[in-house]
Order: structure tokens, then sequence, then C-alpha cells
């Protein structure tokens, strides 16, 4: 197998990459996905469309504002420096902050899909039985809700690891760092390595057809998104 | 005014038509990165005198290869480096003879704070930076041209954990421009224009630090019936377009 060391670092980063995104989305999109699927606010329809931006808009698009944004002139860049952090653009930590806007939809949707679809019921005889908030979303909302949780982990994992356009607008293609397999992937076709490329995109393939056959399988006649 | 909607269909549709029958003979280009702004210049000008249009595609020299290879239909390639023009004509890909210089290129280590570099880029040496950008060696000649500077000045282990690459030379002139990267490797032809540099602060890097960036075209096989291509080259031949190269910092 020609894959060298520079590959399995790619391999590697792109799974810490996706794993770390993930469990930070399950973290910020499972308050969001709570709201929206709740609340009755005039700002739903405006917070639910910024959520779904990054379905419509070209990872070029997030990649350059990001690019702008976190920069040494960008409003997060002057903040992370003033605060001593310095900018995050060509680190990881950047591409794990440009990678949880880009994957917020594919988790935060199929969450609030499921508790839409658990209604007021449940929480309604939850409270009659004097439960908190709190015991409530966890006895009774998370329990309900778990198969959206797992549709909404393995599609930001999925999402995450065939990111692209993002990294390459803010990554520096740094080994070990901000090269992923994708841009190893562009690497090596750019540097007619194709052998190479084979190998790794052939790898991504089979990869990404396992993780969906996992998710549509395994749940047959109901639709990934709509998860109740 | 009010135009109604099927009027301004059958006039848009008839302007096209104008469009096409005047400028009969298109010429698809492929133009490495580092050219595009010479190479926008140039059109305009072949476009007055010889009435035929270039339509330019920009991109990385290696990407294009791919493309090419695959059924992509561009008719002239004018390539960042003379290694994949001739790699294209020895596969059969190319109309032969076609294959020629048309500019080499000068690197230039440049940042876009008035100052920062001196004109004997001792900044380099110094090592105060966070970033030094530079185009991906591997895939764009400039990026080559970079890493062959730094290893004759000794400074390849010193700057091992600063380097961020763009995929081309355009994005790293991008990290540059937006100030992520304080400096960086760009093509002289990115930030000089009229025989001075336009921003920033710049060190014109000499010659003999790295193997001369020979950028060669060639007419593709699609290419080869295209009247339009033929004048293309033979336009960049010319003095025309030759004084142009110049003032964007190419030597011929």
């Amino acid at each position: 197998m020609p894959l060298d060391a520079s590959d399995f670092g790619a391999i590697w980063l792109t799974f810490k990459l996706a794993s770390l995104t993930t469990l930070l989305l399950l973290l910020v999109g499972t308050p969001i996905a709570w709201w929206l699927a709740r609340t009755r606010s005039w700002l739903r329809g405006p917070v639910g469309a910024v959520v779904a931006l990054p379905l419509v808009l070209p990872p070029t698009v997030i990649g350059f504002y990001l690019l702008l944004a976190l920069g040494p002139h960008g409003f997060i860049g002057k903040t992370t420096e003033a605060l001593g952090l310095g900018t995050v653009v060509f680190s990881f930590t950047g591409l794990v902050i440009g990678s949880v806007v880009y994957s917020m939809p594919f988790v935060v949707q199929p969450l609030q899909n499921a508790f839409t679809a658990i209604g007021d019921r449940p929480l309604e005889v939850a409270a009659t039985l004097r439960a908190s908030p709190w015991d409530t979303f966890f006895s009774v909302v998370l329990p309900l809700a778990r198969p959206g949780f797992i549709t909404a982990s393995i599609l930001g994992f999925a999402h995450t690891v065939g990111e692209f356009g993002v990294v390459l607008m803010i990554g520096g293609n740094i080994p070990d760092k901000t090269r992923v397999v994708s841009v190893q992937i562009f690497d090596h076709v750019e540097a007619m390595e194709y052998a190479q490329a084979h190998w790794l995109a052939g790898s991504m393939l089979v990869f990404s057809f396992l993780v969906l056959l996992a998710l549509y399988g395994s749940r047959r006649g109901k639709s990934a998104w709509s998860s109740a | 005014m009010r135009i109604s909607a099927p009027r301004l269909a059958l006039t848009s549709l008839f302007t096209l038509f104008a469009f096409n029958s005047a400028w009969a003979d298109d010429v698809q280009v492929a133009v490495a990165a580092n050219f595009t702004a010479p190479i926008q210049a140039i059109a305009k000008d072949f476009e007055k005198d010889t009435g035929h249009k270039l339509v330019a595609a920009f991109g990385a020299t290696g990407q294009f290869y791919a493309q090419i290879k695959n059924g992509a239909p561009f008719e002239v390639f004018l390539a960042a480096d003379d290694s994949t023009p001739a790699k294209l004509e020895s596969e059969g890909a190319t109309v032969k003879g076609s294959r020629f210089t048309y500019a080499v290129g000068t690197l230039a280590l440049w940042s876009a704070t008035p100052g920062y570099v001196d004109s004997k880029g001792e900044v380099l040496k110094k090592n105060a930076f966070k970033h030094l950008s530079i185009a991906n060696p591997k895939a764009a000649p400039y990026g080559l041209a970079a890493t062959q500077v730094l290893d004759k000045l000794k400074l390849t282990d010193a700057t091992k954990g600063k380097i961020v690459e763009g995929q081309n030379i355009t994005q790293a002139f991008q990290f540059v421009s937006t100030g992520n990267a304080e400096l960086g490797f760009v093509a002289l032809s990115q930030i000089f224009q009229d025989g001075k540099v336009t921003s920033g602060s710049a060190w014109i890097v000499p010659a003999e630090l790295h193997d001369p960036i020979r950028q060669d075209a060639v007419i593709l096989e699609k290419g080869k019936d295209n009247p339009a291509a033929k004048a293309l080259v033979e336009y960049l031949k010319g003095p025309k377009a030759a004084a142009v190269i110049k003032s964007y910092g190419y030597e011929l």
C-alpha cells in the first residue's frame, strides 16, 4: 500500500477533527435545537435560517469570511489577540471553529426534528409528576430523542470528514495540524501522485458509504432527517 | 422605461447571437494563477488587435494537467513551469513544436505592511514572524523556488514550524494580503506594476537563489484547428505582449 506517514497523519488528524467537532456540536447544538423546537418567538425563523446557511453557502464563502473574521484585522481575531490567545487561523483550533460552523445544520436539524416529534404531551405528564425542567430533559426528552442524537452524531462526523473548502481557505496545509485527508488528496492529485490519491480517495469512498449504510440501513422505512 | 419580458428575452437572445458571430473564434486558455493580471491586460489588446476572444481559466498547473488529461476543453496552456508542458508534449497531448517560454518568473518576499520587509530580506533571518506563507512546493513552481531560497539561506529548519502553504500562488498571496501571515513568498507579478511594488514592502529575491522559474506555453490537442489559438501564441511572442509581461516584473 503506497500510503506514507503523511497520509496516516492526515487520516488521524481528520478523525480527531471530526470527533471533537461532533462533540462540540452536540453540546452547542442541543440547546439551539431545543429552543428552535419549542419557542414561539419571532426569532425562530431568523435563527433557523442562520443555522441552515452552511447547507446552501459554498464552503469558499464560509472559509473566506472566517479567514477575514479570524485574522488579525477581523473582529474575532482582534478579540482573541486582545485576550493574549493570538489568532487561530492556520491552527487546529481554527479548523475546529470552522468545522463547527460548517457542520452545524447537520447536527441541529435532526435534533430539532426529534424534539419536535416528541410533542407537548410527555413534557406535561412529566410536569404533573413534579419533574423539574432539567429532570424532564434528561429523563424524558433525551431517551425519546435518542435516534435523533445518533443521526445528528453520524451526520456531523461524516460531514466534517468530507469538509474541504473551509479547511483549504483557513488551514494553510500544515502537516499534522491542518492537513486533513481531503486536502491531502487534493495535494496528491496536484502533484500527479495518482496512486496515493487513489488509495486515499478510495478509502474515503468506502468509509462514507459504510457510514451512510449504517445510518439508512439500520432504520428501514424511516427518513434519517425526521427521526422520531 | 418598461420592457416586456418576451421582448427582453428576444433582445438578449439577439445580443447573444450578435456577440457570437462577431467573435467566432474564441480561444479557451488555461492560465497559471501567477499570470492572472498580465493575461487580463494582454487579453484586452489581443481582442482589440485580432478580433479573437480569449476565455481564460486560472488555477494551479498540476490541477490543469489532470483536467487536460481528462478532456478539459482548453486549447492553449500557459503553465507556471516548463516541466508540465514538456510532459504533456511527450504524452502527445499538444501540437508538436508549439512549446515555448513565454515568461520567466521572479520571486518576491512580500509583506502587506509597509517597511516590514527590508530590501535585502534580512527580515527572514531575524525570524520574528509567526507565519511565512508559500505556495505548495509540490504543485507550484513558485513554492518550490521558495523552499530552494530557504535552503540556500540555511533557514529551512529555523522556519519549519512557521510555514503555511497556499494551494497555489494566489492563495499564498491571499494569506499575506489578509494579514494572517506577516510575510510570504509570492510572484513579483502579483505585487508589481509599471516597474514598482504597488503595496506593502518587498524583497525581490535574486535569481541565483533558486532554479529559474521558466513558464512555458503550449497549444493543446483541442486547439490544433483553431486559428485563434495560433494567433494567441504568436501574439504572446510579439513586442506588445512582451512589454506588458515585462511591466509585471517577469524576465523574458
